[in-house]
């Protein structure tokens, strides 16, 4: 009887092993010659686009119109993460709460975190908001590496897409020429876009906003724009009358006319502000792929350039 | 190594030529009417200015140093960790940073102010529990400090991470889970190895302070083995299968010393428990998923007390899981629903009252739906029935709402009623059971992941 039993406990994890072994088939890519590419966002799935053309094929996780911070680690991203031969992140703790499970569960060696195919983009970009002194979360959900946002400084873009044609030329050191070269006009096409950017927001330089979260510093900075508060009190916390009410007598006080607020959050608060200051709400776009129209990193500035500057003519 | 050897040297010199700099200051003040006196002072003077020339130089050079260091040096820490052993395809990419411009404000590659190297992401959970009410079956403490789990979690190496998380209770403390896994092996497999919640089912997986309610289901108390279910030492070897075009296929295998709770007792060193998980899951929208389990688990009945020979006393469990949930992403942080359904089987091996070999089978499922209704409130139910593993003709029925408020993503309080039909063994009947369980969460240190 005991030797029977014992017989069957092994078959029994015999078997269960077996099932897993037997069922091995090469996941692993074929000689495909485009590299795989997955980004965290869509920005940054933009830029590889830009550099890799049509060597490379690029997908995001997360949506152009998706809050960055809360993205679910479903598991249908495990399949292309565990294909993908470079893995490209915001960094900085932005995607904490959702892509380290992702990468370890993906089983893919190439993209494990310090691996050659795990590239973190804000170690090339201009990082703001560095906390100086301690950190602590009564300031709400800060990034204590400094603010993850970066990518909306056009200058960044270009600094990360020269991260990116490095590291594309390492992986295929035979197509160097076309990556450099698509570098190149990349450069070229943001610096002539840069002088039309600037040209339309000259006229608005030092305006003061207010926005939703701080997903701003770095475009505002570049842009010259002024920001000067936040619907949320602290970041990551919802917003609370209190701090409602001084908002509004803060932008009645310095005449802040314009709220800028992302897609992913909700507007009653950001209209009702609106309607106490005579201030207008304009939904500004923080990634690509956030509106339809929004195809590349490019178009990302047109939009958000646009709707600010229908923004601050009509409130003027 | 050298690069550190280097940045050292700098800092020591620099620092020596602060420290021949201060003593030499007061000196231009000692004035005195002596011209060999005055000949030393201003040899000395002109000391000082060149050796403050000197460490003006190697001040920028350091900068400059730091500067061209930055990429690699200001990683975020779980990065240092990985690059501990660079490899030659990383430090291409480091050597080829940012377009070299360095203006006194700019800061590539976030903090190193901050970093803290080597050490692991800690958190700590604490998990404060009330109730009120009346339960004569299993009643609970008025107030308890149910669970304070601290939680450290590091990559090792470039093969390998380690998550480990220690539950000290209101009665001593206890590994809840500590193991390595494995990320680098070919075939795409993962294994991991040490204590863990096995992958039995779904609710078995969460530890308590990420469940949707204050409490675990009936069910999981009746053929699970109490609150920490499948909770055991071993091995598990999981990987993704070939799947139909949109489906997600995981098959999971661990085996388990065989010592968990009230459910598996190891007699003898080879009375090993299994335990087997086949996940499927589709994307059904981009808001909406479908998410299916099978489990199967083995192991020898915990809790015989008379048996002669223990070791031919088996337990099997089936189980099977259904979740479905919606978030749509544009309203990702305001609104989501989830329905989760787990049905769970047993086939207890055991003694009769009257010392006869017998097998129970017992059946017990919990029904869970919750919706969020905006960024701070939450709604949940639970429908919960089981029979008894040891028993199985007896039913136990309970039903539970609950509503949970969030301060911020990093407290969180709940409350929940709980009705419940259970059987009651000393008297030997059913008897209701009305209760109001508070629940004050709060959460330190790093941001762990959102469980899925």
């Amino acid at each position: 009887m005991p030797r029977l039993f014992t017989n069957t406990r092994l078959t029994a994890i015999v078997l269960s092993l077996a099932l897993v072994f037997a069922l091995l088939c090469p996941l692993t890519g074929s000689a495909d010659s485009k590299i795989r590419i997955m980004t965290a966002t869509t920005d940054l799935a933009s830029l590889a686009q830009e550099i890799g053309g049509d060597k490379v094929d690029v997908e995001s996780v997360a949506r152009g119109y998706q809050d960055p911070h809360f993205v679910d680690p479903k598991p249908s991203f495990l399949l292309k993460l565990s294909k993908a031969e470079l893995l490209i992140v915001v960094g900085l703790e932005l995607e904490i709460g959702w892509l380290p499970p992702l990468i370890t569960q993906s089983s893919n060696p190439r993209i494990q975190v310090g691996a050659p195919g795990y590239f973190d983009a804000s170690r090339f970009a201009k990082i703001l908001e560095l906390p100086t002194g301690q950190v602590t979360r009564a300031e709400g959900d800060v990034h204590p590496l400094g603010n993850p946002h970066y990518w909306l400084d056009p200058d960044n873009g270009l600094r990360i897409a020269k991260g990116i044609q490095n590291k594309l030329t390492e992986m295929r050191s035979n197509d160097a020429a076309y990556f450099a070269q698509r570098y190149d006009a990349f450069e070229q096409r943001l610096k002539q876009s840069e002088q039309q950017w600037q040209a339309q927001m000259k006229p608005y330089a030092g305006r003061k906003v207010v926005t939703y979260h701080r997903s701003w510093p770095n475009f505002a900075e570049h842009f010259g724009l002024n920001v000067v508060g936040y619907v949320e009190p602290r970041p990551g916390i919802p917003p609370s009358p209190q701090h409602t009410v001084e908002l509004i007598g803060q932008m009645k006080r310095d005449g802040v006319k314009i709220i800028m607020v992302e897609p992913y959050f909700d507007l009653k608060t950001p209209n009702s502000i609106a309607r106490e200051t005579a201030a207008q709400v304009v939904v500004l776009m923080p990634s690509v792929g956030g509106e339809k129209e929004i195809t590349d990193y490019f178009k990302l500035f047109d939009y958000d350039i646009a709707k600010l500057k229908k923004a601050f003519d009509e409130t003027h | 190594m050298k690069r550190f050897a280097v940045l050292s040297a700098l800092l020591l010199f620099s620092s020596i030529a602060h420290a021949q700099e201060a003593p030499s200051a007061p000196a231009k003040r000692d004035v005195s009417p002596a011209n060999a006196e005055d000949a030393r002072m201003k040899a000395l003077e002109d000391q000082v200015r060149m050796l403050a020339g000197e460490v003006a130089l190697l001040r920028s050079e350091l900068k400059e140093f730091r500067e061209s260091k930055s990429p690699e040096q200001l990683l975020p820490p779980q990065l240092l960790l990985a690059s501990a052993h660079p490899q030659p395809g990383m430090l291409a990419s480091v050597a080829a940073p940012a377009a070299p411009q360095t203006t006194q404000t700019q800061t590539f590659g976030g903090a190193s102010g901050n970093a803290k190297l080597l050490n692991p992401d800690i958190s700590l959970i604490g998990d404060f529990i009330g109730t009120a009410g009346r339960n004569t079956v299993s009643p609970s403490p008025s107030l308890q400090m149910h669970e304070t789990e601290v939680g450290m979690q590091a990559i090792i190496d470039p093969y390998a991470r380690a998550d480990a998380f220690l539950s000290f209770g209101e009665t001593g403390v206890n590994v809840e889970e500590a193991y390595i896994t494995f990320t680098s092996l070919p075939a795409g497999l993962l294994l991991k190895v040490g204590k863990m919640r096995a992958a039995f089912g779904k609710v078995n997986t969460i530890h308590n302070h990420a469940l949707p309610f204050i409490d675990r289901p009936l069910v999981t108390n009746n053929l699970v083995g109490g609150e920490d279910g499948i909770d055991d030492a071993g091995l598990s070897l999981s990987r993704f299968l070939p799947a139909p075009k949109n489906w997600f296929l995981e098959g999971t295998a661990q085996v388990f010393r065989g010592d968990s709770d009230d459910l598996f007792r190891a007699y003898r060193s080879q009375d090993l428990s299994v335990v087997g998980h086949l996940r499927a899951y589709r994307d059904l929208s981009e808001s909406t998923n479908l998410d299916l389990g099978v489990s199967y688990s083995r192991g020898n009945s915990a809790g015989l007390q008379t048996a002669s020979n223990p070791s031919a006393f088996f337990t099997n469990l089936y189980a099977a899981d259904a979740t479905l949930r919606w978030k749509p992403l544009r309203r990702a942080i305001y609104h989501s629903f989830l329905l989760r359904n787990e049905f769970f089987w047993s086939a207890r091996d055991q003694l009769s009252p009257a010392n006869f070999f017998q097998t129970q089978h017992a059946f017990g499922f919990y029904s869970n739906a919750e919706y969020r209704a905006n960024r701070r409130w939450t709604l949940g139910g639970r429908f919960d029935r089981s029979g008894r593993a040891t028993n199985a003709s007896l039913t136990d029925t309970g039903f539970s709402g609950i509503l949970t408020y969030w301060p911020s993503e990093f407290s969180q309080i709940r409350g929940q009623y709980r009705y419940g039909h259970l059987w009651d063994t000393p008297n030997d009947r059913f008897t209701n059971a009305n209760e109001f369980l508070f629940q004050f969460l709060f959460v330190m240190g790093a941001h762990g992941a959102h469980p899925f």
